[in-house]
C-alpha cells in the first residue's frame, strides 16, 4: 500500500507540470487554434531565468516574479513578430513556425545563459513528510497547490470576468467578437502572455525538483502537447485531467510494469483513447462546413 | 553584461577568424579538427571539452605552435547525433584535410565517425567512454577517458572489500547509463556480485521515486549503483534520501563533476564514486606526478571560462597534449601515420586522467590505478583507500 | 517551348538536370555525401509531400518508419541471412503492413488529434530501438553490412571508386524513380481523390469517394518512401543508432516538406536540400547556429506561405507576365 501511494505522490507532481504545460496550449490555442510548439520553452525561461536572477541577489520570490515577467513579455513579442505577421497561414505553417521559434529560444538560451544543468533551493526546505508510509517533498506540495490556484484563477478569469468572456468569444468567433467592439488584436497578446507566464509558473515551482537546463523544453512540450490531446484540445479541465494522467501511469507502470516502457504506455493509453474518443476525454466534437 | 560579453566575444572571434582567414595560404598551419556534442543532450560534456580544445590552441600558439607551426583547431558541433558528426567527419577529412580529429563526445557518434577515419587513415582521438571503442583495437582509434568497463570493476573492488555482494542498479537509457549497465552485469559475477534490482529511467525523467521504492523493497539488497550522467544521476540521489534509503549508493564517474554536488546538495554526502585525480587536484600528495598537471589545468580553465573544471574538459586535454606530443616525438605535423605510430607508442604520459602507457593492443593506456574511489564529505570530494 | 512538355516530365528533367550538373560545381569529393544525404531525406520527403500536400494529413511519426527501414537493414542481414538489398525490400514491407494495419484507427483523426496519434506510433518505435538493445545495439547504435555497391562497380570495371561517388548516383536514381512514382500519382484517379480530399474531406465523400481507403493508400505509400529512406542511410553510413527514429526526425521530415512546398515534389526536394545543406553553412555562426536555424525557419513560413519553390515560381511568372 505504502508504495502505491509512493507512486501516487510521484505521478501527480510529474503530472501536475504536464498538466500546465498543457494548460499553456489550451489558452494559445482557444484564442487563435495556434498549437505553440515553444510551449516546453516557457517553461525553462521560467526556471533559468529564476536561476540567474536569484544568483545575482535577489531573494528568490522577487526572482520568480522577474522571470515570470521576462516570459510573458517574450510570449508577447512572439505573438507579434511570429504568429500575428503569419495570420491566415495553414495549421502545419502555424506548427513549422512555432518549432522554428522554440529552436530559436533554446539557441537563444544557450548564449544567454548557459549549457550546464541548474537548481534553486526549494521553498520550504528538503524534508520530506512521511504520509502512510510514502514520502511527499514539500516542494511537491507547492507544485500541486500552484497547478490547482494556477487552473481556479483560469477557470474565473474566463467564466467572471469581462476580459476572460472577451477572450473566450474571440475564440468562438473572430470576426464576430470584433463586432461586438473586441480588441481582438490585444486579447491575443493577453493570450500569449498568460500562457508564457502559466509556463514559467511550471518553470518556477518544479526547477528546485526536476532541474533545469536550456534544453528541457522538447520533452515537456512533447509531453504536455500529448496530456492536453488526451483530455481533449481546448478544454482546461481536460488539459489538467490529461496531464494528471499521463504523470500516474509513467508513475504506475514504472513501479509496477517496466521502466523501461513507462513512456510507451503513455503514448499506448492516449492511442487507443484516441481511437474511442477521436476527440480526446473532454473534447467537443466539431463539425466540418462544405 | 552577458550580452556585452557575447557581443565583443563575436566581434572578436569574427575579426580574428578574417585575420586568419587572410592569413591562410602564408603559412604552414598544423590543421587539427574536431568534433564534439557542443549543444545537445551530452552538452555538458561537449561544451567544457571544446572550451578546453580552444584554449589549449590559443596557449600552445602563443608557444610558437607545434614544431613551430601555428595550430589551427576546425571546430564542429554535431549535436550528439551520430549523422551528423560522420558528415563533419567527413568534411574534416575530404573538404578541410585535417591531419588529426578530436572528438566524438559520445559513443554513439564515436562509432559513427571511426569507419571514415579508419578508411583515410587519419589518428582520431575519442572522448566517450565505452569500451567497444579500443576493444578490439583499431589501427587509428585511441580514446582518453577510462572506460565503463573499468568503472565498474573499481565500484566492484569497493564493494567487495567491503563485503557488498547483493545489489540494485537503476541505469539511464541513454548511452552511456546502457552501456555501462551492459559493462557492470558482465563483470559483476568476477566480484561475487549478484544484481538483484535491475531498474532503468529515461534521459528526460524527472521523478525516479517509484524505481527507487522497489530497490527499496528488494529482499537482501546491500548497496545501489547509478550508472549515468546529466540531471539523471543528481536526480536519482535526491530521491534516495528523499525516500530514506540508508544503503550505500555508487555513482559513476559519469557525474564527475563539482556541479553534481551543488545539484544534489546535502542528498549527495556519503555517495562513493570512481574518478580520476582531477576531481581531488588539491588532496593528491606532493609527489604525485599528476598534481602539477592538473592544477595548471584547473587554473588556466578556470580563469579563461569562469566556469568550474570537469572529467570531461580534462578527456579533451589529455587528447590535446598526447596529440601534441606525438607531432613533436614523430618531428612531423603532416604526415599522419608517422603521428599515428608516435601516438601508439606513448608512454609515461601524464594527463588529467592518469599515466598513460599505449602499445599496439592497447589503445587507452590506462590502467584500473588511474582511477580513484572518492567519497562525498562535507560537500567535496574525499579520497578513501 | 519548355511549357509545351507535361507539367511531370519538366519535373522529372529539371531534377535530373540539376542531378547531373551538380558535382561540377563540387569543390571536394565532401560534397558527394551532402548530395547522397540530400537525395535520401528528399525520398522521405517525397512520401510525405503525398501524404501531407495531396492527401492534406499530417504525421509526426514518420522517422518511426525510417527506424523500421534502417534497423531491417542492420538486423536481417545477420539474424535472417538475407542480402542487404532485400533487407531493404523486407523493412519496406514490414513498414507498409505496418502503417495499413494501424492506419485505419489513426486515420479517423483529424488535425491535431492525428498528429499526436502519429507521434505516439513514433514514439512507440523509437522505444522499442532503443530499449531492445540486445538486438539493437541500444542508443550506442549499431554496424550495418555493406550494399556492395562500390565492390561491385570496382569489380565489373576494374577502377577505384570512392564509396560516396558511388551513393551519390545511386540515390540520385533513387530519388529520380521515387519523383517519377509520385509524379504519376498526381495526376492517377487515385491523385485526384486524394486532392479532393485534401480540399473537403465531407465533399469528396459526398461525390462518392472512399474517403478512408485513399487516406489509407497515401498513408501506406508515404511509410514505405520513409522505410526506404531509413534504409539507405544505414546502408550508406553503414552505422546506424536509433536516433533516426526519434521524435525529432520526424519533425526535420515535416519541416523540408512544408519548408519547400508541401504541395509539389519539386518542392519538398527543394525543402530537402535546404535544410539538410544549411547547418553546413550555418556552422561559420558556430554559436549561433541554432539562433539562425530557428530565425530562417520562421521567416520561410511567415513570408512564403507556399513554401519556398511555389513563392519563388510564382514571384518569378509574375516578373515574366510583367
Amino acid at each position: 500500500m505504502s508504495e502505491f501511494l509512493q507512486f501516487v505522490f510521484s505521478g501527480l507532481t510529474v503530472g501536475a507540470v504536464y498538466a500546465l504545460v498543457a494548460l499553456g496550449f489550451t489558452i494559445i490555442y482557444n484564442a487563435s487554434s495556434v498549437v505553440n510548439f515553444a510551449q516546453g520553452e516557457f517553461v525553462m525561461l521560467g526556471g533559468m531565468a529564476t536561476v540567474f536572477i536569484f544568483d545575482a541577489g535577489v531573494p528568490i520570490w522577487g526572482a520568480a516574479a522577474l522571470a515570470i515577467l521576462l516570459t510573458a513579455t517574450i510570449g508577447i513579442l512572439l505573438n507579434k513578430l511570429a504568429i500575428e505577421p503569419a495570420r491566415g497561414a495553414s495549421v502545419v505553417n502555424l506548427i513549422i513556425i512555432t518549432i522554428g521559434a522554440s529552436i530559436f529560444l533554446r539557441g537563444l538560451a544557450q548564449i544567454v545563459f548557459d549549457k550546464q544543468i541548474h537548481r534553486f533551493p526549494a521553498f520550504s526546505g528538503d524534508t520530506p513528510f512521511n504520509i502512510a508510509g510514502a514520502t511527499l517533498l514539500p516542494q511537491s506540495i507547492w507544485v500541486l497547490f500552484g497547478a490547482a490556484a494556477v487552473f481556479i484563477g483560469l477557470y474565473a478569469f474566463f467564466t467572471r470576468t469581462l476580459m476572460g468572456k472577451a477572450v473566450l468569444a474571440t475564440a468562438n468567433n473572430r470576426l464576430a467578437a470584433r463586432l461586438v467592439g473586441i480588441n481582438t488584436n490585444f486579447i491575443m497578446a493577453l493570450s500569449f502572455a498568460l500562457s508564457a507566464a502559466v509556463g514559467a509558473t511550471a518553470g518556477v515551482l518544479v526547477t528546485p525538483i526536476t532541474l533545469t537546463s536550456y534544453d528541457i523544453g522538447v520533452m515537456l512540450a512533447l509531453k504536455g502537447f500529448a496530456a492536453a490531446m488526451l483530455g481533449g484540445m481546448g478544454n482546461p479541465f481536460g488539459a489538467l485531467v490529461g496531464g494528471l494522467l499521463i504523470g500516474l501511469i509513467e508513475a504506475t507502470t514504472a513501479g509496477y510494469l517496466s521502466s523501461d516502457y513507462k513512456d510507451a504506455a503513455a503514448f499506448i493509453v492516449i492511442l487507443l483513447t484516441l481511437f474511442v474518443m477521436p476527440q480526446g476525454l473532454f473534447g467537443q466534437k466539431s463539425m466540418e462546413r462544405v | 553584461m552577458k550580452l556585452k560579453q557575447v557581443v565583443k566575444t563575436t566581434t572578436l572571434a569574427a575579426a580574428v577568424s578574417a585575420m586568419t582567414a587572410l592569413a591562410t595560404p602564408a603559412l604552414a598551419e598544423v590543421l587539427i579538427g574536431s568534433t564534439l556534442a557542443i549543444t545537445g543532450r551530452a552538452s555538458f560534456l561537449g561544451d567544457p571539452e571544446a572550451k578546453t580544445l580552444a584554449m589549449l590552441v590559443d596557449e600552445i600558439n602563443a608557444a610558437g605552435g607545434i614544431n613551430g607551426e601555428p595550430v589551427r583547431l576546425i571546430q564542429y558541433d554535431d549535436g550528439g547525433d551520430p549523422n551528423k558528426a560522420r558528415t563533419f567527419a567527413t568534411r574534416l577529412v575530404e573538404d578541410d584535410e585535417v591531419v588529426a580529429v578530436i572528438g566524438g563526445s559520445t559513443t554513439g557518434t564515436t562509432m559513427a565517425m571511426v569507419p571514415i577515419f579508419e578508411e583515410a587513415e587519419v589518428p582520431f582521438i575519442s572522448l566517450a567512454g565505452a569500451v567497444a571503442i579500443i576493444d578490439p583495437v583499431k589501427k587509428w582509434v585511441f580514446k582518453t577517458p577510462h572506460t565503463d568497463r573499468m568503472a565498474c570493476e573499481k565500484i566492484f573492488t569497493d564493494m567487495q572489500a567491503n563485503g557488498i555482494s547483493k545489489i540494485g542498479m537503476i541505469s539511464g537509457t541513454g548511452g552511456f547509463g546502457k552501456s555501462m549497465r551492459g559493462q557492470c552485469m558482465d563483470v559483476a559475477g568476477d566480484f561475487d556480485i549478484e544484481i538483484v534490482a535491475d531498474e532503468t529511467y529515461g534521459p528526460s525523467d524527472s521523478d525516479m521515486t517509484p524505481q527507487l521504492t522497489n530497490i527499496k523493497n528488494t529482499d537482501g539488497i546491500q548497496a545501489v549503483v547509478n550508472p549515468g550522467f546529466g540531471q539523471g544521476p543528481a536526480i536519482v540521489t535526491r530521491n534516495y534520501r528523499q525516500l530514506g534509503i540508508d544503503l550505500p549508493l555508487y555513482q559513476s564517474h559519469g557525474v564527475a563533476s563539482k556541479s553534481f554536488i551543488e545539484l544534489a546538495g546535502d542528498a549527495a554526502e556519503g555517495v562513493r564514486l570512481p574518478a580520476a585525480a582531477l576531481l581531488v587536484a588539491n588532496n593528491l600528495a606532493e609527489d604525485d606526478p599528476q598534481k602539477p598537471v592538473v592544477m595548471k589545468y584547473i587554473e588556466d580553465y578556470q580563469t579563461a571560462t569562469g566556469e568550474p573544471v570537469s572529467t570531461f574538459g580534462g578527456h579533451a586535454y589529455d587528447a590535446f597534449k598526447m596529440l601534441a606530443a606525438a607531432m613533436e616525438t614523430a618531428g612531423t605535423t603532416t604526415d599522419s601515420a608517422a603521428i599515428r605510430y608516435a601516438l601508439e607508442n606513448t608512454s609515461g604520459f601524464i594527463g588529467t586522467a592518469g599515466v598513460v602507457n599505449m602499445s599496439p593492443d592497447d589503445h587507452l593506456g590506462l590502467d584500473l590505478s588511474a582511477f580513484k574511489m572518492l567519497e562525498i564529505r562535507d560537500g567535496d570530494w574525499t579520497i578513501i583507500e | 517551348m519548355l511549357t509545351r512538355i507535361p507539367p511531370r516530365v519538366r519535373a522529372l528533367l529539371i531534377l535530373s538536370i540539376l542531378i547531373l550538373i551538380a558535382p561540377m560545381l563540387f569543390p571536394s569529393s565532401f560534397y558527394y555525401r551532402i548530395g547522397t544525404l540530400i537525395f535520401i531525406n528528399s525520398i522521405a520527403v517525397i512520401g510525405l509531400v503525398i501524404l501531407i500536400g495531396y492527401a492534406g494529413q499530417i504525421s509526426l511519426g514518420h522517422a518511426g518508419f525510417s527506424g523500421i527501414g534502417a534497423y531491417a537493414c542492420a538486423l536481417a542481414p545477420t539474424h535472417l541471412g538475407l542480402p542487404p538489398f532485400l533487407s531493404l525490400i523486407l523493412g519496406a514491407v514490414i513498414s507498409g503492413l505496418l502503417a495499413w494495419f494501424v492506419g485505419r484507427p489513426i486515420l479517423r483523426l483529424k488535425g491535431h488529434y492525428l498528429a499526436v496519434a502519429t507521434l505516439g506510433l513514433g514514439m512507440l518505435i523509437s522505444m522499442v530501438l532503443n530499449n531492445e538493445a540486445q538486438f539493437t545495439g541500444g542508443p550506442d547504435g549499431m554496424m550495418v553490412a555493406s550494399l556492395g555497391l562500390t565492390k561491385g562497380l570496382e569489380g565489373l570495371f576494374d577502377v577505384n571508386l570512392k564509396t560516396s561517388v558511388v551513393w551519390y548516383w545511386f540515390a540520385g536514381v533513387m530519388v529520380l524513380l521515387g519523383a517519377w512514382i509520385a509524379l504519376n500519382l498526381y495526376n492517377s484517379p487515385t491523385g485526384r481523390v486524394l486532392r479532393s480530399v485534401h480540399d473537403s474531406e465531407i465533399a469528396a465523400k459526398t461525390v462518392g469517394a472512399d474517403v478512408a481507403r485513399y487516406k489509407l493508400v497515401a498513408f501506406v505509400i508515404s511509410a514505405v518512401y520513409a522505410s526506404i529512406a531509413g534504409s539507405m542511410l544505414a546502408l550508406f553510413n553503414r552505422f546506424i543508432t536509433p536516433d533516426i527514429a526519434s521524435f525529432l526526425h520526424s519533425v526535420e521530415l515535416v519541416t523540408m516538406t512544408v519548408l519547400g512546398g508541401a504541395g509539389s515534389v519539386l518542392g519538398g526536394i527543394a525543402g530537402a536540400t535546404l535544410l539538410t545543406a544549411l547547418p553546413q553553412a550555418l556552422t561559420v555562426f558556430h554559436e549561433y547556429e541554432h539562433v539562425m536555424l530557428g530565425l530562417i525557419m520562421m521567416l520561410v513560413m511567415i513570408f512564403m506561405r507556399d513554401g519556398l519553390l511555389p513563392t519563388l515560381r510564382k514571384t518569378l511568372t509574375r516578373r515574366a507576365i510583367a
